[in-house]
């Protein structure tokens, strides 16, 4: 009778166990493994151990990459959380019903592919697109801009295409603000700058950290984004790690560029348990924002 | 006249609904775009030049095309499905069950939610390439449910903890063995967490650009990667074709086949 | 009846001593039970033993292990040490879901996708009763809660109190050999509460099974039982009759839980005979008062008095002086008893309980008014002191 009763339970912890250990767990084991091995272009990575992927790093042409794609990542991270709080509170403020149907709009779009939602953009910045038709017709410039190829329109396709992960978790703690902690604020005589400045922030400010967290680190690998708008002049630490892989098959300095981006991913959720705890213990705030 | 404070409000809310038309305009502007082009007479998507069905035969004869599209769609729903059905469980399991290693099941369900795309595909590749698993379907199978779970496992897991615990005792408490439990109380229950959870599983798949790209091999295309390897020489405008057809049968896939199910039941 | 479950005993191997120790009316049986959550132990060696038939309750503050005792029986926690037979037979081992007992939760958990009937029948379904016999027991069940009508309803539909109904139903429906009920009633208003504790008392009478209530509202707890168990601490402090806890209580923790209860301190100073002692109370007053057991001269004791066994006389009037002087300081009207707190002289404060005298309407105290406070001998209880 127990096994019988035991079965289905043992079954699904197995599944769990094995799914998570062999697509989760051992591939970033390898990927660690793989960064202190050699590079080698038949066999992609071989023995001996050494730490020549790591010094590599510290290569001057490497650093200002990462210190490019960091500086466009924040960038786009700042622009997508000035859009996406205010666009999640007015939400919030909607009656269910309509805040359903807009973030259901929201969406749609992604169902037709980013990359080919991106390639729409480029063929809206370019020097015959409808940016420089509107802007020419308006008369604001009197020949084409240079948009396409630019920062700017790298970071308007990163900000275009993350905008929605920043929203969602936004939306989620902007749902748990308690309405009558505003009417007490209000009763005690706060105004609506005081209200937003010492209410609705502090306490949605684990849905602003997760949001920025979700947007920043993918942000600095979305090598597409910067191969269809940026040219070949801004590259993000994404289309470095892909040429590593796929075209100069060095597989343990991608990996250790790869392993690079893990390490500043914990360091960033370090701090955001750290902030959040800091936030629980002033604030006295439940959060299962992230858990 | 009476003094009130409705002009005020309405400005404000009128200001409130520019912004959200704002981003909406944002957010749709390219998608517009896609679908204006595939009338487009012009092969260059710059001017409009009268509104032609052209593309869309084009596309009929496209198999190249036609398949990666068709991969797509095999892709995303089977994925969506797998990973809805995989993720429940191990929510499950989580919530329900005091095993040995649950604490790192659940980090590690938070890293897969956590790491960068690129990171993940990276994983995915050498692990692929490490198992002997050749390129293709099943190795894009397989990462799109991964990078899906991690939503599912969330989605289903904040709904099981909004359940007054005892329901699932009071079942067990009329006879209900652990099979029964999850059929009879559980998986009822959890139907809007589950209907969410696929449809973002579905939407997440057919966006995916980065992971995809590093885990398919040439017999196994799919859209976004046709689609990547025509920029450099120029795009065909079948693919706006494609990309409106593709928002089109996930729009019918999401708003009929629900309406279709609930009439059933 | 008794047959059956000794039968059953020996099937499962239980040894012929044991069976015989287990009397024929047990129906559950905890012996030696410790449950621990991470380090904290909230029971260590308890045993409890219920009669079959009994309307049996469970009462102690939050806190105390009651609902984890039910959870144990239930089968909703492993034991950490200790057994339990349920009709003679050991279900130490047994799952939740093969026991033969049935649980009415306090949050009622009804399954909400369910309608009423479907809740009810859920149970006759696991157990794989006939379609046609669980069609007649859930009619049956469900009018012999009044909630015929509502069958088809959601639970969603229903009120506090008929959700409450359900859960009951959904319960007995099954014939378990106990009904386990976890604070049932608490979450409904007083007046409803009231309503429901009748109904459940003569639910019980009517069919028959052993009930376990556990509650925290001691007016609930001896308005309804057959027996009471009080807890602390995940410890028995007493298990009685209501009459045997609220008129002999054990110690000091059951006569203070269990109502307003005043507490003398006293020595016995010499034996007066058939369980007579004369007593210094709070060193100064010397009364002569009637015990249940044997004291040495020299023990210390407690002697308790409930409020309203105590005698409020006025000094003003012309009666005779008896009993310890003290001040009204606080006089409440509460429509059937006037309730007021006095002073005695060595500072020790008395609450008292009067009913009012319809031949002397102008019944009252005045604050600070001086009386006498007495009461009639032998309606003390006393118990040996505690530290």
């Amino acid at each position: 009778m127990k096994p019988r009763f035991e079965l289905f339970r043992s079954t699904i912890i197995l599944i769990t166990l094995f799914w998570l250990g062999l697509f989760v767990l051992a591939p970033h084991v390898m990927v660690l493994i793989t960064s202190v091995l050699s590079p080698d272009p038949n066999n992609l990575a071989v023995w001996p151990l050494n730490l020549n992927s790591y010094v590599n790093l510290w290569d001057s042409l490497y650093l200002n990459v990462f210190l490019d794609s960091l500086y466009l990542s924040l960038l786009a991270t700042g622009i997508c959380l000035l859009l996406g709080y205010p666009f999640a509170f007015i939400l919030s403020r909607f009656s269910p019903l309509l805040r359903s149907i807009l973030l259901f709009m929201m969406v749609v779009p992604f169902w037709t592919n980013s990359l080919i939602r991106t390639y729409a953009i480029k063929l809206l910045m370019g020097k015959k697109g409808l940016f420089n038709d509107v802007l020419l017709g308006v008369g604001i410039i009197d020949e084409p801009l240079q948009i396409l190829y630019t920062e700017f329109a790298v970071i308007f396709g990163l900000v275009y295409i993350l905008f929605p992960f920043m929203v969602l978790p936004l939306i989620s703690s902007f749902d748990k603000l308690d309405r009558s902690l505003l009417e007490a604020a209000r009763d005690l005589g706060a105004n609506g700058w005081h209200r937003f400045w010492r209410i609705i922030v502090p306490l949605t400010s684990p849905g602003i950290i997760a949001g920025c967290l979700i947007v920043f680190l993918p942000a600095m690998g979305m090598f597409y984004v910067a191969d269809l708008l940026g040219g070949a002049k801004n590259i993000l630490l994404g289309n470095l790690i892909k040429n590593q892989f796929l075209v100069v098959r060095d597989w343990p300095f991608g990996s250790a560029l790869s392993v690079s981006l893990i390490v500043l991913m914990a360091l960033l959720l370090w701090f955001y348990f750290k902030a959040n705890q800091y936030i629980q213990r002033k604030g006295g705030l439940d959060d299962d924002t992230l858990k | 006249m009476i003094p009130s404070n409705k002009p005020v409000l309405s400005l404000g809310s009128g200001l409130r609904w520019l912004f959200i038309a704002g981003v909406m305009a944002f957010l749709y502007l390219p998608i517009v775009v896609l679908v204006v082009n595939s009338f487009n007479e012009s092969k260059y998507g710059h001017k409009w030049q009268g509104f032609s069905f052209k593309w869309y035969e084009k596309l009929w004869h496209n198999d190249a095309l036609l398949e990666a599209f068709f991969n797509s769609l095999t892709v995303a729903t089977l994925s969506a499905t797998c990973a809805t059905i995989l993720g429940t469980l191990m929510a499950l399991a989580v919530y329900r069950y005091r095993f040995r290693f649950r604490q790192s099941a659940s980090a590690l369900i938070f890293v897969v939610l956590m790491s960068p795309d690129i990171v993940l595909a990276i994983t995915f590749l050498i692990v692929f390439m490490a198992l002997g698993i050749q390129l293709g379907f099943w190795s894009l199978l397989i990462a799109h449910i991964t990078f899906c779970l991690p939503f599912v496992v969330i989605t289903v897991y904040s709904q099981l903890k909004g359940f007054d615990g005892n329901l699932l005792e009071a079942a067990q408490d009329l006879g209900a063995k652990e099979s029964q439990v999850f059929r009879l109380v559980i998986l009822p229950l959890l139907r809007p967490a589950i209907a969410a959870s696929w449809l973002l599983s579905f939407t997440l798949s057919l966006d995916d650009v980065i992971i995809s790209s590093f885990v398919t091999g040439p017999g196994f295309e799919i859209l976004p990667i046709r689609v990547f390897s025509m920029v450099k020489v120029g795009v065909s405008p079948e693919v706006n074709v494609l990309a409106t057809l593709l928002m089109l049968i996930s729009l019918v896939v999401v708003i009929i086949v629900p309406l279709l199910l609930r009439r059933k039941t | 009846m008794c047959n059956v479950t000794e039968s059953k005993a020996f099937e499962t191997g239980v040894t012929e001593t044991e069976t015989t120790v287990t009397q024929p009316d047990t129906v559950i049986q905890l012996s030696g039970v410790t449950k621990r959550y991470q380090a904290q132990e909230i029971l260590s060696g308890f045993n409890l033993a219920v009669h079959d038939g009994e309307f049996f309750t469970i009462l102690g503050p939050s806190g105390c292990g009651k609902t984890t005792v039910l959870r144990l029986i239930a089968g909703f926690e492993p034991f950490d040490e200790g057994s339990l037979m349920v009709a003679g037979q050991d279900v130490t081992l047994v799952p939740a879901e093969r026991r033969p007992v049935n649980t009415v939760f306090q949050s009622y958990a009804l399954f909400p996708h369910l309608s009423v009937f479907d809740n009810v029948a859920f149970g006759l379904k696991m157990a794989k009763v006939p379609k046609s016999e669980i069609q007649s027991r859930v009619d049956e069940a469900l009018a012999m809660v009044q909630l015929q009508e509502f069958a088809a309803r959601k639970p969603e539909q229903l009120s506090g109190g008929q959700k409450q109904r359900v859960a009951i139903a959904r319960a007995v429906v099954n014939r378990p050999r106990v009904l386990l009920l976890d604070e049932s009633l608490s979450a409904l208003d007083y007046k409803l509460r009231l309503q429901m504790q009748i109904e459940l008392k003569q639910l019980q009478r009517k069919l028959g099974i052993t009930f376990i209530y556990v509650t925290h509202d001691q007016e609930e707890a001896l308005s309804m039982s057959d027996r009471v168990l009080v807890m602390q601490d995940g410890r028995a402090q007493q298990v009685g009759t209501p009459r045997q806890i609220y008129e002999s209580p054990a110690n000091l923790f059951v006569a203070r839980f269990i109502g307003e209860i005043n507490v003398f301190d006293g020595v016995v100073q010499r034996e007066l005979g058939d369980f007579q002692y004369q007593v210094l109370l709070s060193g100064r007053y010397t009364r002569e008062v009637r015990t249940d057991r044997k004291y040495q001269e020299g023990d210390a004791v407690h002697v308790m008095l409930r409020p309203e066994d105590l005698r409020i006389t006025s000094l003003h009037g012309e009666q005779k002086r008896v009993g310890f002087s003290g001040q009204v300081l606080e006089r409440n009207y509460t429509g059937q008893t006037l309730d007021s707190l006095i002073q005695l002289d060595d500072g020790q404060q008395l609450k008292a309980s009067e009913f009012f005298d319809e031949d002397d309407p102008d019944f009252d105290y005045r604050i600070n008014e001086a009386v006498w406070v007495d009461w009639v001998h032998g309606w003390e209880h006393v118990i040996p002191k505690q530290p």
